[in-house]
């Protein structure tokens, strides 16, 4: 597993901290694509390697990575512009199933920067590539400031229904305030039919699961994506070892019935 | 303008309420309207009813000293709002501003506690409402105050 390298074609800062990386390959590198919810591991030359799930779409040339700088390797991936060359390892990664949501609803719940593995289901419903009933989409970030892909979030908004909302902010914000569990508690959902993707912050996940539960939602059509120390990406390592899974190689996409049994002890 | 009896069983706060208490209820309510910025309560100002919010959305407020009006959440179409009504002083605790147009199902507190404390079976069912309102807004005050969204060191990068 060597990796290959890529170059930055583009690179968006997203709001201070978080940015999005567009890479192509070097002439010599295989074109790599990712399915939703998979995702590669990046190198920047000297600092490591993280695991960075794919936020773009399989449609477009080059793969697409949003990233949060909060440890070295992402700091080090951070310094990185237009023009400069990472490695990249991938992919990894069962991904989302999509292949099971025919004729369902699907509720996109997406929290923070976990926004970021869930647009590319948000792009295969645009481009009419998902055989679906219906698509919405519940965002909750924590302030205005940090709503990701903003301008894009309004433009998904005229074409399927997109509830977003902040945990603060000031009288000037004209969306919703509150966290992500109010508009879910008072939407109205078909139980039986209703399959939900959730991705972002693991206490976020956890209320929604739960509210979902009760609003007779089955565990088996709650999928959560998970994250944890991952290194190798092979499932060899051991780092990334969750209960009797390894999120690189089982995940990072559990079906929450599945999982269910460690989902809640604190020492996984 | 709808009958409110059916106003409020359409409601999911009313949600498979006996039609006596619906009907009780519903004796004490009036639909309502307010205008964009328009204040539906005020701090420490008499809390003699409580809203349904059928359309539009309703910003709950504090004032801050010196620094004007925060906003702590907004409720919406489905929302139910306000239980100061139920115990003393019947102030209200925060101010309720209408962000946009909207329109709300007004309940009467003061004459709904006089028929709960005279049918006590249907104080029960209004009570057991209400408690489920209050947990679901505290366990959202109790997300808020976690700030989730707040940066951590990720578990992808503990050592990196």
């Amino acid at each position: 597993m060597i990796p290959a390298v890529y170059r930055i074609e583009r690179r968006i800062e997203e709001m201070p901290g978080t940015f999005t990386l567009s890479l192509l390959p070097g002439a010599r590198e295989e074109v790599v694509s990712l399915r939703p919810g998979q995702f590669n591991m990046l190198y920047a030359f000297g600092a490591g390697e993280v695991p960075i799930s794919s936020s773009g779409t399989a449609d477009t040339p080059g793969l697409v990575h949003t990233i949060r700088a909060q440890g070295a390797v992402t700091r080090a991936l951070e310094r990185l512009r237009e023009g400069d060359t990472l490695g990249l390892r991938g992919p990894f990664g069962n991904g989302w199933p999509v292949a099971r949501l025919a004729g369902r609803e699907l509720l996109v719940i997406a929290g923070g920067l976990g926004l970021a593995p869930l647009r590319p289901i948000i792009y295969a419903q645009l481009q009419g590539s998902m055989n679906v009933h219906s698509v919405r989409l519940f965002y909750g970030a924590r302030r205005p400031a940090e709503v990701l892909y903003r301008s894009e979030l309004e433009q998904w908004g005229r074409a399927l229904e997109v509830v977003a909302t902040v945990d603060h902010a000031d009288v000037n914000w004209p969306g919703r305030v509150g966290v992500i569990t109010a508009p879910l508690s008072t939407a109205q959902l078909d139980p039986q039919h209703t399959v939900a993707f959730i991705c972002g912050p693991e206490i976020m996940m956890r209320f929604c699961v739960q509210l979902l539960m009760g609003k007779g939602i089955s565990p088996a059509n709650i999928y959560l994506s998970m994250e944890r120390n991952m290194k190798c990406a092979t499932g060899h390592c051991g780092h990334c070892q969750w209960g009797p899974n390894f999120i690189c190689r089982d995940g990072p996409v559990f079906r929450y019935s599945d999982i269910r049994g460690w989902w809640q002890i604190p020492a996984l | 303008m709808e009958d409110i009896e059916e106003l409020l069983r359409q409601h999911t706060f009313f949600r498979d309420i006996a039609d006596a208490h619906l009907r009780t209820i519903g004796g004490c309510g009036v639909e309502v309207q307010y205008r964009p910025g328009e204040y539906i309560a005020r701090e420490n100002m008499p809390a003699d009813y409580f809203f349904l919010i059928r359309r539009g959305c309703v910003a709950v407020e504090i004032q801050l000293p010196n620094s004007g009006p925060l906003c702590l959440q907004t409720l919406h179409e489905g929302d139910i709002f306000g239980w100061s009504w139920l115990f003393p002083p019947y102030q209200w605790t925060f101010d309720a501003r209408a962000v946009d147009s909207v329109q709300a199902i007004q309940l009467d507190g003061r004459c709904l506690r006089g028929k709960c404390e005279a049918e006590p079976e249907l104080g029960y069912e209004l009570m057991k409402r209400f408690a489920r309102i209050m947990t679901e807004r505290l366990q959202a005050t109790r997300l808020q105050l976690l700030d989730i969204y707040g940066e951590r060191p990720g578990p992808a990068e503990g050592s990196s």
